[in-house]
């Protein structure tokens, strides 16, 4: 199987334009603009000089596109997911979470679904195997590491209003 | 009392300008016309002429002009230009022969001497790049093939001016062959050393410019530009070239947080810049020369046409998309006045600024229409051609079946980016059926 070529242009004052013909002989292009947006676009089979769809996306939306198109798909907040079955993923503290204001202990998280918070990101920092008595606020986004089930599990209790 | 008049002045010219901005983007075209005509309500034999305000208007017009060139060097690193040039001069100087001819040669016929030749030549050569960008995204042909071809002719018709205007600005000051020589000499050694300079050291100059913080970096830009564009002006040079050097010589992420800071401060002062020209010409002259303008738009629409589709060719590209690049390069604007501008501000010929003003009226409308209808009609035409029936059949054009991407990322409709989608709507609709003819691209077969 050969590696597919993606041709690159340039488009001054625009931005980058990747190319790349599939297996059927179809045209395809992304162009790159230089505000980190993307538009990409579907050409015609019968004038291939020209796109019969081009469609604007931001920065968020072509980072969704890139994660379904990836042959593992993931949910973008996944970080990690190894073969030994653990997952790490990135579950938000939201302003209207019943967990604002509260400790961590309170969540009784890793008693009720056996997964582990390793660390809270905040915009001040992270903070390292917070403790059960570290009180969460929103904003945070915490990393929790344990089984597919387990994180799910993690992730209802977070959404608890 | 000074003060307050020049604030009720400044104030409703600046919210007049918001309101035509705002009924502009409404109708999804670009504002400038109505930047000009605005300027042309306010001035000499105007509805409301302005007096206290003058001096402040005039220097932020010059501030717009320097802003303008800023912006427009930014979009651009010193590398994409000199690839341009190695790669695609020979369109470049078809682009030259074509346009600035017929502009040169209507100032002759009108009896207006050499040096309005060479203005109106400029006015007539340069095509507008951010209407021309704006409208290719809002069409959906930033991806087709031709896409390439469109913009490196506007890079190197706004490399030429680095070129040109020096010899303008010359040639304005009565500056003799000689002097004229030597001014020459300084500005493309200039040129020269800048993109030298660019292309080695471009990342220390730009490091040395960069700042996180987006004040000082807004200051020490601003003030840089301001600067080279003094020092230019002083050497007879032009602060229009200056300050399109500054912007060439800045890349990376000192072009890019400057480019974000400096939109609205390019949008305010370039919509002062365009008023102003408006408000140096009188509306009453501008009757005079509608006729020799519309001709000469007439005639500069088909050369652009013919440029686009001679540059299409030579890159291998087919019929259809020589035709798209042709009809895209039509519209003219900011560049064209601002050179219109120069040659105002110098007091050559009196019927010059009323005659652009008309000409970029007419072809900034007429742009975005040339770049969506060209190739349709002229396959209309084609057909009606071939076809020896009296009657022609009523076959959809196969036009390019583009989806604009109406206010999806397309920005907060800026100055020079009109958004085009709701007047361009209904057009893509109807070609929408058109294309439903065509396989759909993607209903392809799908392996997981």
């Amino acid at each position: 199987m050969a590696i597919p070529r993606v041709r690159t242009t340039a488009l001054p004052g625009v931005g980058t334009q990747y190319g790349l013909t599939t297996r059927e002989h179809r045209q395809l292009s992304v162009i790159a603009h230089r505000d980190g947006s993307r538009t990409l676009n579907v050409y015609h089979s019968d004038d291939p000089d020209s796109c019969s769809q081009s469609f604007r996306l931001t920065r968020d939306e072509s980072a969704a596109l890139v994660d379904a198109l990836l042959p593992d798909h993931h949910s973008p907040a996944l970080l990690h997911n190894n073969d030994l079955g653990l997952v790490a993923e990135r579950l938000p503290v939201t302003g209207t979470s019943r967990w604002n204001g509260r400790l961590l202990g309170e969540t009784r998280m890793r008693t009720e679904t056996g997964a582990s918070i390793v660390a809270v990101l905040r915009r001040t920092g992270a903070v390292p195997s917070p403790a059960p008595d570290f009180r969460l606020a929103g904003g945070d986004t915490l990393i929790v590491i344990g089984t597919r089930e387990g994180v799910d599990a993690a992730a209802a209790i977070l959404g608890r209003e | 009392m000074h003060t307050a008049s020049v604030f009720v002045e400044l104030g409703s010219i600046i919210l007049v300008l918001g309101l035509l901005g705002r009924l502009a983007a409404r109708y999804g075209f670009s504002p400038i016309p109505l930047y000009l005509l605005g300027g042309l309500a306010f001035g000499h034999g105007g509805l409301l002429p302005l007096s206290a305000s003058g001096e402040f208007v005039a220097t932020g017009a010059e501030i717009g002009v320097v802003l303008l060139l800023l912006m427009l060097g930014l979009e651009y690193t010193a590398a994409d230009l000199v690839t341009n040039l190695k790669a695609q001069y020979p369109a470049g100087a078809v682009d030259f022969l074509f346009n600035a001819v017929p502009g040169a040669a209507a100032a002759l016929l009108l009896g207006w001497g050499p040096v309005a030749a060479v203005v109106l030549a400029g006015v007539t050569w340069i095509s507008s790049s951010g209407v021309i960008a704006k409208v290719l995204g809002d069409l959906g042909r930033l991806g087709n093939r031709e896409t390439p071809v469109i913009l490196s002719i506007l890079v190197l018709e706004d490399l030429a001016m680095a070129v040109y205007l020096p010899i303008l600005t010359a040639l304005l000051a009565g500056a003799g062959l000689l002097a004229g020589s030597i001014t020459l000499a300084i500005a493309l050694a200039t040129a020269g050393g800048v993109l030298f300079v660019a292309l080695r050291y471009g990342r220390l100059i730009s490091r040395f410019v960069s700042h996180k913080d987006p004040e000082k970096l807004l200051l020490v830009v601003l003030g840089l530009t301001l600067l080279v564009a003094g020092i230019a002006q002083q050497l007879q040079v032009s602060a229009a070239v200056g300050a399109f050097l500054v912007g060439i010589a800045l890349s990376g992420e000192a072009a890019e947080g400057a480019h974000t800071l400096l939109s609205p401060l390019r949008d305010l002062f370039a919509a002062v810049f365009f008023v102003f020209f408006g408000l140096s010409t009188n509306p009453a002259s501008i009757p005079p020369v509608l006729l020799p303008a519309l001709a000469l738009a007439v005639v500069t629409a088909l050369t652009k046409v013919a440029t686009g589709y001679w540059a299409a060719r030579r890159a291998g590209i087919a019929v259809h998309g020589r035709w798209r690049a042709g009809g895209a390069l039509v519209a003219r604007g900011e560049f064209s006045i601002v050179i219109a501008g120069l040659a105002v501000t110098a007091g050559i010929e009196p019927g010059l600024g009323p005659l652009a003003t008309a000409y970029v009226l007419i072809l900034v409308v007429t742009g975005p229409l040339a770049a969506r209808y060209t190739q349709p009609a002229v396959e209309r035409l084609g057909e009606l051609g071939a076809s020896l029936r009296r009657v022609p059949r009523r076959k959809p054009a196969a036009g390019p079946p583009a989806v604009p991407t109406a206010g999806a990322g397309a920005g907060a409709g800026g100055l020079l980016e009109p958004d085009l989608g709701p007047v361009l709507e209904p057009a893509l609709a109807l070609d929408f059926e058109a294309s439903a003819s065509r396989d759909d691209p993607v209903g392809g077969p799908y392996r997981s």
